[in-house]
């Protein structure tokens, strides 16, 4: 279980981090979603204990990270920009991990030995960025971690490897009961990985769901009301509408059952119910107004 | 086995457990057979195992198929079809055949139809 609580960081008088509470349930995989600059990497470098709060606790499984190196030795983190020592090949990163690591499996470096294809006596600096990612995950999974914190974990992975690597991930997470932490802007993919989903903007989580409630609770409809109603009636709690020719399309804060009882009172021609995906979620509960795709033309 | 559709506008779970359903209900997989444990799943979808654990879930409740505990989940016989899915698919039905009268389909057409698929 990770849990962050009003956590505070200022750079230069800057808050990058206003206040973020959130908390992760042992064996979830929670996606970390935001617009640029939300303070997603910030928040992610106080849970591996790189960076020291200015207020707020950081607890992971009740406990402080900030100098922990007993509980660090359970996590295994990919950061965004990753660091091996210069000439250093996997093999001698693989000896520095096993150092720190103590459960760290030979047996399973042997295994992942198959699936990444590397040349482990290559120096890492030399390889390309997608092969020292792979040479990241491959490093991390051997650790056996309880807790997995990936920022922007599959950037520069070819779409067989980013399969391969969720595969492991989530292999892990069903047997082993791994706790996965992950930030990323693919939210197709998310989608398929994740339970939990936390949205930050300007420092702070602006909601934590798990996905499943995500999905029940708003829903998109297409009407076509009745002839002589031109408008969406107003008293309706819409988030959002558009309309092209009699077809309004909706998006509504509630289950797709209630918003169909609630516009079956308006004698509707058709009432179709479609669920949001994760993008659609993203980007109106991040309101409209002042985060959305402009219309600009250059 | 089951494949996303990634265009597809049903989340996730929805698609494997109509998936599974179908597999079910078309006989692929027998009474009484064992489906893929959701570790398995999880790792050959690449899913998150929730995700199909809520699948595995709904198709309990539906009566679909049953677990054993400690053993993994298996495919019911077709004797536990559930009323509400009949009721679902009838109304469906109902939809199609609307549409095709709509489109000018005489009612022999739609007999011979019926007739076709489930010979007495």
């Amino acid at each position: 279980m990770i849990e962050v609580n009003g956590l505070v960081k200022c750079f230069d008088g800057f808050a990058a981090l206003d206040g973020a509470t959130l908390s992760v349930p042992a064996g979830s995989v929670y996606g970390l979603v935001g617009p640029n600059g939300a303070g997603k990497s910030t928040l992610i470098r106080h849970l591996t204990g790189i960076f020291r709060q200015d207020a707020g606790t950081v607890r992971i499984s009740g406990q402080d990270v900030w100098e922990n190196a007993a509980l660090k030795a359970r996590m295994a983190s990919i950061p965004d920009d990753w660091y091996y020592f210069l000439q250093s090949s996997i093999r001698d990163m693989m000896r520095l991990y096993r150092g720190f690591y103590p459960g760290f499996s030979m047996e399973r470096y042997e295994k992942l030995k198959e699936v990444f294809h590397l040349d482990e006596k290559r120096p890492i600096r030399r390889l390309s960025k997608g092969m020292q990612k792979q040479a990241a995950f491959w490093l991390a999974l051997c650790c056996m971690p309880d807790y997995l914190i990936l920022d922007e974990p599959v950037d520069g992975l070819d779409p067989v490897m980013r399969r391969q690597v969720w595969s492991l991930v989530l292999a892990d997470v069903a047997q082993r009961g791994t706790t996965v932490l992950v930030s990323s802007h693919n939210l197709r993919e998310l989608e398929d990985v994740c339970d939990h989903v936390g949205i930050m903007d300007h420092g702070k989580v602006l909601l934590e769901r798990s996905l499943a409630q995500l999905q029940d609770n708003m829903v998109k409809l297409q009407v076509v009301f009745p002839d002589g109603m031109t408008e969406v009636p107003a008293e309706l709690p819409v988030l959002h509408a558009s309309r092209i020719g009699r077809i309004h399309t909706l998006i509504m804060r509630m289950s797709a059952q209630e918003a169909t009882d609630l516009l079956a009172g308006y004698n509707p021609l058709l009432v179709d119910a479609v669920p949001l995906t994760l993008e659609e979620i993203f980007i109106y509960e991040l309101g409209g107004a002042d985060y959305a795709v402009k219309d600009i033309v250059l | 086995m089951i494949s996303l559709n990634y265009r597809d506008s049903r989340p996730i779970y929805e698609q494997i457990r109509d998936g599974l359903r179908k597999l079910i209900v078309t006989g692929a997989l027998g009474a009484d057979e064992k489906l893929p444990s959701v570790r398995a799943l999880a790792a050959q979808l690449a899913i998150n195992p929730n995700t199909i654990q809520r699948a595995y879930n709904e198709l309990e409740g539906e009566g679909y198929i049953y677990s054993v505990p400690g053993k993994g989940s298996f495919a019911a016989g077709n004797t536990a079809a559930d009323s509400a899915r009949r009721a679902e698919l009838l109304a469906q039905v109902q939809e199609l055949l609307s549409e095709l009268r709509y489109l000018g389909a005489s009612q022999q057409e739609l007999l011979d139809l019926v007739k076709e698929v489930c010979p007495s």
